[in-house]
């Protein structure tokens, strides 16, 4: 990695989600010097493993091929995968940054050919598919991975898998001895856009969700309503394969809650409003949504979104924050025990599957940030001119849906931009 | 180009395809039928030697265009980054041997696909002509800002922040819109427990001491023309003088107009003084100045205060808004604070359907208001009644489900935003009593930009009257190259959105006048050097360019010739599509790069019962779905012909009947979705090549074939089984239909 060239001017981003992307490249764009860093193989982040968006209902991955080829064309980005900050030390317009590189086992002579996957047997948990499925050790992230080059899973260096995919290459792209790499950069300013991680569910603990099979989180429901996804599309529930018909919908799982999330996540009643549109989408009127919830947040333009499901006779909205689940020990469906606050009314309803929309995270912990910055109590980086020339870049700055937060990774990049023409002395 | 034209055609033999194909055949096609001048294999393309080999040739031998014969042009990009030559890629992995099977009996036809391909590469290339800037821009930086409320100035003093300077035109005589009529504002910063200072006195004084920002108050944007990089606008001061300045890019933060309360009689607006909305409590508090605020009927002191959410809004209602104004519940949130901070003691009822506060800052200061005592009840409001002093709000309490009166001293409306868009351009005439159309629509508002442009004065509106965009991935994806609205105007919104919004236009406007000068396109095609230009000679000035183009970029001269306006162009090639005449191009994408290449697949005989399928696919949707495929191991005919297009919208009419005269079998048109929701990134193009195939119909009429054998399908990115399956249908019915009878 000697030739990764940055200065002063030079903008580092780091993580590679859509609001990292966005960041880059709208500098970049501007003629800036842009190296954006991701610690997984791939990028495109979150939003390359939803199904569609609320409310267009229109495919991420449209946008992120659209973002691709910009970096493609783009000779002022670098993008280096498998790469993590661990320390970040200086002031704005002048921080240096040492990234841990950790071995991909693949190089760039890579032509994404899969011949090496053909060979490898040892199989592990997908991520991509939030281990829902299986994948090879040696693999491609996703059909729209890039770097479009192939990982070798650190679980079969040394046996005979790693041997059998290294033979099977024939462009020479394997390499077994790959180690470790530390680099240092010189940078002006820094967009941190870190992103965010699903809150655990099993923390819920009336929730069940590592007790019954039949509850799983709202992002494992993305997956699996995704042609592309494990169950190609279909929405089968985890203990029996059987379709899932009559599914629950809970919000505010981990969120608005002091014992969890203190904030409100922001995209988890529009995520499972968009959900009880796959219902629909899949089963048409045999297909059947409830869902529980505090406050619906179709927030602004896009309430006409909800409204519409709320039409929809097959969905039912009950004004509840559910106490807790069982489980039917025959059936294996899950129970919803509540109030419903609106004439109080108790029940006890059973679902073919339930889904926890669960809340926003923020990736990194409060406490392991490599350098100190003015970072709110829930553990978002505050817009702070303590913070120099560090700026964060959607949900490691709130809990954003993807339009707010590509808009604030734009806002961000133009704030890096001030930090490096200024260093540059561009002003006047 | 000074050079002689040098066309280099590269085989790779790399990923199985030395195993699949016989690349040499292919590389005797690519030199004796497509005349390339330099052929060569090799046995891993995009190596680092195999790329040195290309770039050797570039260097020494004086080739010029070049054809790569080896994976999908979405594949292998940094390794095939060639500067300043022309270059095609023939999808020869993805495109053939990855979706057909390995046996003996597909080989055959497996291999006439490849040599296709090649073929039809090095033609394209051959037609192509590496682009460069028109130099049409004249490198003008400047952004000019219309409207000076926290969105307008806070963009202005962003982009001066990065050096560029800025011009604010304000309507109004004073800096600071909307927000400036506020007491206080919504927390933005930890712990987001009371309200804020508004911020406006602290950005006015930022704009006062930059000297690289100018305000125009009292002023209107008259006439603004041009396009990125040289726009000229006038500006108008109330006193009638105009001055006329240039700028790069320009940044419409128009606001919003405060929704007609009067429309609310039933809530007791109108009727009652002491029924406001929340600008009417604004006032009330900066009047107080401290003290306790009074109602307005009597002056008497608040005691007892009834916001009601939503009001007007989320409604069908006639007169009402449909949608959420988003910031409203925090707004009351703060307004109650206004009570509970001055004195605990008065009752301050929220009454709301949905509370919604979100992230972090918005759920704490929602925490903060209860902690201060504020209720949060939810309920619908159906009535305020008055008599004397007193006010009463009828509502369904929802928790109780039991109708509620409730007795207040004042009610506060939460009314909410209009986006103040200016003239909405693509309202549908109004048809008179005869049925005839109006030529003009009546239009009750002022133009924000008053742009020169053909197609109108302001921005296009999308639903609701607010401006661009609705895409969830690019919320700056104007159809208006190099202008960009923040704000309110945009979407309802609250301050710090509008703060962070109005930054971000103010990096798209930087980023507009940086690349017009270098004459780079905007997303999605960013840095695209091709513009179209036309053979004036040939032009019958139908205007079809100019009405479809859509990103109004052609505008048209006083003999009603297309004028082309390059940095405001996207280079979706809508234009060339829509040219009856041909006479529009791109210099690296033409009738002739696509014609060349329909026109040079292999046409089988009639009776060799080997149909041809031309399939035309969008380039960013249909045809990395088909590569996606592929890389499943999707099967699809042999028969098919892929051509990546820029958008469906380019399709001209000549391609596909120049393909049914030359005996081609099916053609199947794969675009995006259109309509309201369209996901197109060039706007209409589906939409536009929909129209124009439904044409199509007299010409196959009057060949004497099938309509079935043109199809038009939106296809989407996810696709990956549909798209292969949809060339496979057009297989099948051609096999029903029997071949076409125009092979020669």
């Amino acid at each position: 990695m000697s030739d990764v060239i940055a200065t002063n001017q030079t903008i580092l981003v780091v993580g590679g989600g859509i609001s990292g992307m966005t960041a880059a490249l709208e500098a970049a764009e501007c003629g800036k010097q842009v190296i954006l860093i991701e610690k997984s193989p791939s990028i495109g982040g979150r939003v390359s493993q939803l199904y569609r968006y609320f409310p267009k209902l229109c495919h991420p991955i449209c946008g992120i091929e659209i973002n691709l080829r910009r970096i493609k064309a783009n000779r002022n980005l670098r993008v280096i995968s498998m790469a993590e900050v661990t320390s970040i030390t200086g002031e704005s317009g002048n921080y240096s940054v040492n990234i841990k590189l950790s071995p991909r086992y693949v190089n760039e002579n890579c032509t994404a050919c899969g011949e090496c996957a053909k060979v490898v047997e040892a199989e592990f948990d997908d991520e991509f598919n939030y281990n829902l499925s299986k994948r090879k050790g040696a693999y491609l992230v996703s059909n729209m991975a890039y770097p479009q080059r192939y990982v070798l899973d650190s679980g079969i260096i040394g046996s005979d898998d790693a041997d059998k995919a290294k033979a099977a290459c024939k462009y020479d792209a394997i390499d077994l001895d790959m180690q470790e790499q530390s680099l240092d950069l010189t940078v002006g300013a820094v967009i941190w856009a870190t992103g965010w991680r699903p809150y655990d569910a099993a923390k819920i603990q009336p929730y069940g969700y590592d007790r019954y099979e039949n509850v799983i989180t709202s992002l494992e429901f993305e997956r699996l309503a995704n042609p592309q996804g494990p169950t190609g599309g279909k929405l089968l529930r985890p203990s029996d394969g059987k379709e899932a018909k009559d599914i629950a919908f809970i919000q505010c799982a981990g969120s608005r809650d002091q014992n969890h999330l203190k904030h409100c996540s922001r995209i988890c009643c529009m995520g499972s409003l968009k959900h009880a549109n796959y219902v629909r989408e899949k089963y048409g009127d045999d297909g059947k949504s409830t869902i529980y919830y505090i406050d619906i947040r179709a927030i602004d333009r896009i309430d006409d979104f909800h409204r519409k499901v709320k039409e929809d006779p097959n969905v039912t909205f009950t004004k509840s924050k559910v106490a807790s689940i069982t489980e039917d020990k025959e059936t294996a469906n899950p129970i919803c025990h509540g109030v419903d606050t609106e004439g109080y009314n108790r029940y006890s309803n059973p679902h073919d599957l339930v889904v926890l929309a669960v809340g926003m995270e923020p990736s990194v912990a409060k406490d392991s940030f490599p350098i100190e910055l003015v970072i709110n109590e829930e553990g978002f980086i505050e817009q702070d001119p303590a913070n120099g020339g560090i700026f964060a870049a959607g949900c490691s700055a709130d809990a954003l849906d993807v339009n707010r937060s590509v808009q604030n990774a734009t806002a961000s990049a133009l704030r890096a931009i001030q930090v490096v023409n200024r260093t540059a002395g561009m002003e006047g | 180009m000074a050079d002689e034209k040098k066309i280099g055609a590269y085989i790779c033999k790399g990923c199985g395809l030395g195993d699949r194909l016989n690349t040499s055949q292919i590389a005797t096609i690519a030199e004796r039928e497509a005349k390339a001048n330099v052929v060569r294999e090799h046995d891993f393309l995009c190596s680092e030697e195999g790329v040195a080999m290309i770039q050797n040739d570039i260097d020494n031998e004086g080739v010029n265009h070049v054809a790569i014969c080896a994976c999908s042009r979405r594949a292998k990009s940094e390794a095939f980054n060639f500067d300043n030559i022309a270059m095609s890629r023939a999808n020869l992995r993805e495109g053939v041997i990855w979706v057909r099977p390995d046996t003996d009996e597909a080989k055959e036809t497996t291999q006439e696909m490849a040599e296709d391909y090649a073929r039809m590469a090095v033609f394209e290339v051959n037609f192509m002509t590496p682009p460069a800037n028109s130099g049409q821009s004249k490198g003008e930086k400047g952004i000019l800002v219309a409207g000076g409320g926290i969105s307008g100035m806070t963009a202005a003093v962003e982009a001066a922040k990065a050096g560029y300077k800025a011009t604010i035109v304000e309507k109004s005589a004073t800096l600071g819109g909307t927000a400036a009529q506020m007491l206080k504002r919504i927390p933005q910063h930890s712990p987001y427990t009371d309200p804020e200072d508004t911020g406006v006195s602290e950005l006015v004084a930022a704009i006062e001491a930059d000297d690289k920002i100018t305000v125009y108050l009292n002023a209107t944007i008259t006439k603004t023309s041009g396009a990125p990089g040289r726009f000229s606008a006038d500006i108008s001061t109330e006193s009638g003088s105009t001055v006329t300045e240039n700028f790069g890019a320009i940044i419409q933060a128009s606001g919003f107009e405060a929704y007609d309360a009067n429309q609310l009689p039933e809530l007791g607006y109108g009727k009652s003084a002491d029924v406001i909305d929340q600008a009417g409590l604004e006032k009330l508090a900066l009047e107080a100045n401290g003290g306790s605020i009074k109602r307005p009927s009597d002056g008497k002191e608040v005691k007892n205060v009834v916001f009601v959410q939503c009001a007007g809004q989320r409604s069908d209602k006639e007169g009402h808004l449909p949608y959420c104004s988003g910031h409203c519940c925090l707004t009351s949130i703060k307004q109650a604070m206004y009570f509970k901070d001055q004195n605990p003691d008065i009752d301050t009822t929220v009454l709301y359907s949905d509370l919604r506060t979100p992230g972090a800052g918005g759920e704490d200061f929602y925490r903060s208001g209860q902690d201060k005592g504020v209720i949060f009840t939810k309920g619908t409001v159906s009535e305020v009644k008055s008599s004397g002093s007193e006010l009463t709000v009828n509502f369904h309490d929802m928790i109780l489900n039991d109708d509620v009166e409730l007795g207040a001293d004042l009610v506060v409306l939460a009314t909410g935003m209009v986006p103040n868009g200016g003239v909405d351009i693509e309202a549908v005439p109004v048809k008179d009593e005869d049925g005839d159309e109006n030529a003009a629509v009546e239009v009750s508002v002022d133009s924000i930009l008053n742009l020169d442009y053909r197609q109108g004065p302001d921005l296009p509106h999308l639903k609701n009257g607010f401006n661009d965009s609705h895409f969830i991935c690019f919320p700056y994806e104007t159809r208006r190259t190099g202008i960009y609205t923040c704000g309110p105007v945009r979407r309802p919104m609250d301050m710090l959105q509008a703060t962070e919004d109005a930054t971000g236009a103010a990096l798209k406007a930087i980023q507009a006048a940086e690349n017009a000068e270098l004459g780079r396109a905007a997303h999605p095609r960013s840095g695209d050097l091709s513009f179209p230009t036309f053979r004036m000679e040939g032009c019958t000035q139908c205007k079809r360019c100019t009405v479809e183009c859509p990103f109004g970029a052609i505008d048209e001269d006083e003999e009603r010739y297309p004028q082309f306006n390059e940095s405001r162009c996207r280079r979706c090639g809508t234009c060339m599509g829509a040219c009856p005449v041909r006479v529009i191009s791109f210099e690296n994408y033409s009738i002739d790069t696509v014609g060349q290449q329909i026109k040079n697949v292999e046409m089988p005989d009639e009776f060799d019962e080997k149909p041809r399928i031309l399939v035309l696919a969008c380039e960013n949707d249909a045809y990395p779905a088909l590569d996606m495929a592929a890389m499943n191991g999707v099967e699809y005919s042999a028969f098919a012909r892929v051509i990546p297009i820029r958008c469906l919208g380019s399709t001209n009419l000549i391609w596909v009947t120049d393909a049914l005269n030359s005996g081609y079998d099916g053609i199947v048109l794969m675009g995006c979705k259109k309509g309201d929701d369209y996901q197109c990134h060039f706007v209409k193009g589906s939409e536009i090549a929909n129209d124009r195939m439904s044409k199509v119909a007299d010409t196959l009429q009057s060949l004497s074939l099938e309509p079935e054998r043109v199809a038009t399908y939106e296809v989407a990115i996810t696709d990956t089984e549909r798209a292969p399956q949809l060339i496979n249908d057009m297989a099948e019915a051609v096999e029903k239909m029997g071949m076409s009878p125009f092979k020669f």
